[in-house]
């Protein structure tokens, strides 16, 4: 029973691992593209965890609980790399479907606010 | 004096138990590290913290927190589907989301919160801090996707952070 749980959760994670990895190759831009990796790895890790934690729950060798760590450092590390992807992106203005907005693709934007500070 | 010895009382229990977290134990030597490290590290880095973290609508913050991992988990549902869908049923665009939000902490939550949720990146915060600039994967109508983040995500950090 307990195998089987963990069978049904480790197909699911590798199933939306392996979508958010299709996104990148499948969409048309560098902005949608940065959609994949951030979105749908997330539940793939996060089922792939759950497995973790169950199974060596189970083993007798008390609660294993560490994996939460592992949600927790990618929660927090996954949107700051996509933010500034994105923004680095705007600044060197890489092709879009999307129109930017002109004022995030003004090199300058940054630097005269601060000289006006 | 009671600032610089304690700093930040949030953050000593969360450091306490990230610890207890990684050596996966429970033993009374590993609280008792634990906490030494919960209060060294916010006193050794205190520069980095400028702002004191006060919480005060702690209800408010859990039922935050819930929404977040419900849309969490709703948004790789929906990022599935258009990822299979293939590119033609993308429609992407920015849209401006204007910020009531002051502080750094409350900017940065509010961005890793658009990050983590359906479909949105955030892309691009502007220099004076007015506006956030947010990158769909599918917007059929920005109006309502600006609403929904001002008031899903935006009213409950304001709310729980930067109470005026």
């Amino acid at each position: 029973m307990l195998e089987m749980l963990l069978s049904v959760l480790i197909v699911v994670g590798a199933l939306f691992t392996f979508i958010g990895s299709l996104g990148l190759a499948r969409l048309g831009d560098f902005y949608t593209r940065l959609h994949g990796p951030t979105k749908a790895t997330t539940l793939g890790v996060g089922a792939l965890l759950i497995a973790s934690v169950l199974y060596f729950s189970t083993r007798g060798e008390g609660l294993s609980l560490h994996e939460i760590l592992v949600t927790l450092f990618l929660f927090i590390t996954a949107p700051v790399s996509a933010h500034l992807l994105a923004k680095a992106a705007l600044h060197l203005r890489v092709r879009s479907i999307a129109p930017p907005p002109p004022e995030a693709e003004d090199p300058l934007a940054d630097t005269r606010v601060r000289a006006g500070d | 004096m009671k600032l610089r010895l304690l700093p930040h009382p949030i953050l000593t229990p969360v450091l306490t138990l990230i610890w207890l977290l990684l050596v996966n134990s429970l033993s009374p030597g590993q609280i008792l590290l634990g906490l030494i490290l919960g209060w060294a590290i916010p006193v050794f880095t205190l520069r980095f913290w400028p702002e004191r973290v006060r919480i005060h609508k702690p209800l408010t913050l859990m039922r935050f927190l819930a929404v977040v991992m419900y849309d969490i988990l709703i948004a790789n549902l929906a990022v599935a589907a258009l990822i299979l869908g293939g590119p033609k049923h993308v429609k992407p665009a920015f849209v401006r989301v204007p910020l009531a939000l002051r502080t750094d902490l409350g900017i940065s939550l509010l961005a890793n919160t658009i990050s983590l949720t359906p479909g949105t990146v955030s892309a691009w915060l502007s220099p004076d801090r007015s506006f956030l600039v947010v990158h769909g994967l599918k917007v059929n109508d920005p109006d309502s996707l600006i609403a929904e983040i001002k008031r899903r995500y935006e009213t409950p950090i304001k709310e729980v952070f930067e109470p005026c």
